[in-house]
């Protein structure tokens, strides 16, 4: 009864969508605001059914109900309650249940907290949130109904794919699908200003928050998904370039080329057809990325083609909404109005360069992901696009962003002196070879380039440090003065300089796991002891265990440094019962910011248990730079003017400038 | 941005030590340095019956096949691109994680570098006549449209209430 309701209020929030889809922009368009007005509590009413069904779909879910299909197929009774619930995502038909709340909640964000908003504008873009939602709720009614039946209702159910049961499932496709879909706010901002031909600086003001809080969920979705497949993946590579992660990619590059671009709009007034070109690739990144995790292309062309009502489905919403924002775009944009000159050497000159590469580098990242496909689709001919690819094409062009991003915040708008900034930098230039010739020494030479990553890193990190300490004067005058001027810095100082810095800590992760990783591989017997990195690791034997819907044999290893215990790792080798699939699950132990991975493999004929041990240095600063660069874009986001300067600027603007 | 210096090391082949593997310890050869370029050689090739994974990281039976072969050939003295030459040979290009440039190829390797360069040639001309316009004098005034005005209007009258 209740999957019935479930399914009877997700058919009503498309209903909903219909609505919020026509009669908002037909006011818009005939300046009816009685029309306009339906948009706000159509886009709460729509999050609060499509609310509802995800409710009724998770009840089923804890409840065990195997009368319906999905429950049946990705659930078991003696599932841990956590995973009972986290379940209601791990398979097709929820997750993009999941999409379509996400999304309703996104548009009853704006109508709730849009009111600084002229009307037309906020009825628009709601009208373009309808669309989407509309396209999606209409794709899981017709094709991915989450409540199908079975009858008569089997006793057990099948079980979730065991890699999934993980507290990982709980928290990466949430974040990530705030972050993707997230981006549908920037998108129908874009579209609606297309609508109305009409953008200013004002724009990239409301506009700006959207894609700030989407690129910190995607960014915190991102490094979960990569924590998550290090761990669990059992050998320890934290990016495997797999078209799933490129698909996740793609939009935070173009994100964050969004996120700068906006920024010189609304400072500069500069940009404007970039921006809304930007916010229209991001949305499209992100809705190419649903298609190719949901249609399921990526397993095989020929699956696809074989059952194609899902992929064709989402490709149509796909070739409909991308193809549909670039002809509104191709017939608009030359009549939008340009403004903000400014220097090649110039913040915002800078910005551009930043723009330029991120770019390239997600034209690497898209054509490795597309290619194959499409060469096989053509020709028939296979090949494989895999890391050496992205590794060669992909680096060179992110690397000139990353040298240039600490000039940046030192170069002034409009005209920049780089001799200046190039003065001013020096002494971060001194600290970071500095640094570099440390590292040297510490590391007996190393090789060169993974010195030359240490200092990038550094001079990212350095580089970010210096910029606040240049707006606080630190010094240069006193102390007391500096803290003033620190407590006065506007968050958004703080922001870029927390991002910038948390960028320089990722990168530092990975040179130091990618250059000086050590592992130690072979077979051991109960008692030997093996040594991977100063640490001793003595296997102490293996023992069969149960857990709630599983069987594991747990080994045991004794991890001491110079004779001294630092305690027991078990790493252990799952069989689910259910399924009768085996993962293997590695044992982890943080030391500061380093990591020794433990994984077991199979039983060796001659006795004894293959085993695989890793130091893997300052490895947990790939993904903490990641939180870092998030903390940055809370800072920004927590910004006074984002928060209330708005409305009176706003109105300022169009007072004054125009 | 990440994997930097794996970035490095596919260019530059550096002595480092590699990423990721399911190398089994009986598979492994007693020379080190044999070793290290038949691990060097598996990064770059595709279990052909995985989802993008390379030999080196997958646990199936044909990875550790491929796996065992690659150090057969390197033990009868080929060298890694005879290895390669030879895995091509047998299985296709599929094989190869890194397809090779060629003419089935040229949009794939030159994409991204083609967007790097219409992008500057964009950016070039944007700002030039970005400069034209600017030397050709200060724009005229910008015509308020209606909804403008009417803001105007409110805001005047609210001020001058207030």
């Amino acid at each position: 009864m209740i999957a019935e309701l479930g399914h009877y209020a997700l058919v009503l929030a498309f209903a909903l969508s219909l609505i919020q889809s026509v009669l908002p922009i037909w006011g818009s368009q005939r300046g009816d605001p009685r029309l306009m007005a339906v948009a706000s509590p159509a886009a709460a009413a729509q999050f609060l059914f499509v609310g509802l069904a995800f409710a009724a779909l998770t009840q089923a879910f804890v409840q065990s109900d195997f009368s319906l299909e999905l429950v049946w197929a990705n659930s078991h009774s003696t599932q841990p309650l956590i995973y009972k619930f986290t379940s209601v995502w791990g398979n097709h038909e929820g997750s993009m249940l999941l999409w379509a709340l996400i999304l309703a909640f996104f548009g009853a964000l704006v109508a709730a907290f849009g009111h600084n908003m002229p009307a037309t504008l906020k009825a628009n873009v709601l009208a373009v949130q309808g669309w989407i939602a509309a396209a999606f709720l209409l794709f899981i009614l017709t094709t991915s109904n989450p409540f199908a039946r079975i009858f008569p209702a089997p006793m057990e159910g099948q079980d979730l794919n065991p890699i999934l049961q993980d507290i990982g499932l709980a928290v990466h496709p949430p974040l990530l699908y705030l972050g993707y879909v997230g981006f549908s706010i920037a998108f129908a901002f874009a579209a609606a200003s297309l609508i109305e031909g009409r953008i200013d600086a004002a724009w990239a003001r409301w506009v700006r928050p959207w894609v700030l809080i989407a690129w910190i969920f995607l960014t915190l979705g991102i490094a979960m998904g990569s924590y998550w497949a290090y761990y669990e993946l059992g050998w320890g590579g934290w990016w495997f370039w797999d078209p799933v992660e490129n698909a996740s990619f793609m939009p935070w590059l173009t994100g964050s080329a969004l996120l700068h671009s906006a920024i010189v709009m609304e400072k500069r007034d500069a940009l404007k057809v970039w921006t809304i070109l930007l916010a229209i690739l991001t949305f499209s990144l992100s809705l190419l990325g649903t298609f190719l995790v949901r249609s399921g292309v990526l397993t095989s062309v020929h699956s696809f083609a074989s059952d194609p009502t899902r992929g064709v489905f989402i490709l149509l919403i796909l070739a409909t909404f991308i193809g549909g924002a670039f002809a509104l775009f191709a017939w608009r944009a030359p009549s939008l109005r340009r403004g903000g000159l400014f220097a090649p050497i110039s913040r915002e000159g800078a910005l551009v360069f930043n723009n330029l590469f991120l770019t390239a580098a997600c034209a690497a990242v898209l054509i490795g992901t597309l290619y194959p496909l499409a060469l096989e689709a053509t020709t028939g001919e296979k090949i494989s696009v895999g890391a050496p690819f992205f590794n060669m094409t992909f680096g060179p062009l992110i690397l000139p962003a990353l040298i240039v991003m600490p000039f940046g915040p030192f170069l002034a708008w409009k005209r920049g002196d780089i001799l200046a900034v190039a003065q001013r930098l020096a002494v971060v230039l001194g600290l970071v070879i500095l640094t570099a010739l440390i590292t040297a020494w510490a590391m007996d030479g190393g090789p060169l380039l993974a010195i030359l990553g240490i200092a990038l890193a550094a001079w990212m990190m350095i580089g970010a440090i210096a910029d606040i300490a240049s707006r606080i004067k630190l010094f240069r005058v006193p102390a007391g003065n500096s803290l003033r001027r620190a407590v006065g810095l506007p968050r958004s100082a703080w922001g870029t300089a927390f991002a910038h810095f948390g960028v320089g800590v990722t990168v530092l992760g990975i040179v130091t796991t990618s250059a000086w990783q050590l592992e130690n591989i072979r077979v051991m017997k109960e008692g030997e002891t093996a040594t991977i990195g100063g640490y001793e690791a003595t296997f102490l034997g293996s023992e069969g265990r149960a857990g709630p819907n599983y069987r594991e044999i747990a080994a045991r290893f004794r991890i001491a440094r110079d004779g001294r215990e630092l305690g027991v790792m078990t790493p252990s080798k799952r069989v689910y019962t259910a399924r009768g699939m085996p993962t293997s699950e590695a044992a982890i132990r943080s030391i500061g910011f380093s990591q020794i991975y433990l994984a077991i493999g199979d039983e060796m004929n001659a006795g004894g248990v293959a085993v695989r041990l890793y130091w893997k240095p300052l490895v947990l600063l790939v993904w903490l730079g990641c939180v870092v660069m998030a903390f940055g874009g809370l800072l920004s986001l927590s910004d006074r003017r984002l928060r209330v300067g708005a409305p009176t600027r706003a109105r300022r603007t169009v007072a004054a400038a125009e | 941005m990440k994997r930097i210096a794996a970035l490095f090391l596919t260019v530059f082949w550096l002595a480092l030590p590699a990423a990721v593997h399911a190398v089994e310890p009986d598979e492994m050869l007693k020379d080190p340095k044999l070793e290290h370029r038949a691990r060097e050689i598996s990064e770059g090739l595709r279990c052909l019956v995985c989802q993008n994974q390379s030999i080196d990281d997958s646990n199936a039976e044909l990875a550790k096949d491929l796996r065992v072969l690659v150090r057969d050939r390197l033990k009868a003295g080929d060298s890694n691109e005879e290895v390669i030459d030879y895995l091509v040979n047998r299985y296709g290009e599929f094989v190869l994680l890194k397809p090779r440039f060629g003419g089935h190829t040229l949009i794939l390797w030159l994409t991204a570098p083609a967007v790097l360069v219409l992008g500057i040639v964009a950016v070039f001309f944007a700002w030039r006549r970005q400069r034209s316009a600017a030397a050709a004098g200060p724009r005229g005034p910008v015509e308020l449209t209606d909804a403008e005005r009417a803001e105007l209007e409110k805001v005047l009258k609210d001020r001058k209430g207030g």
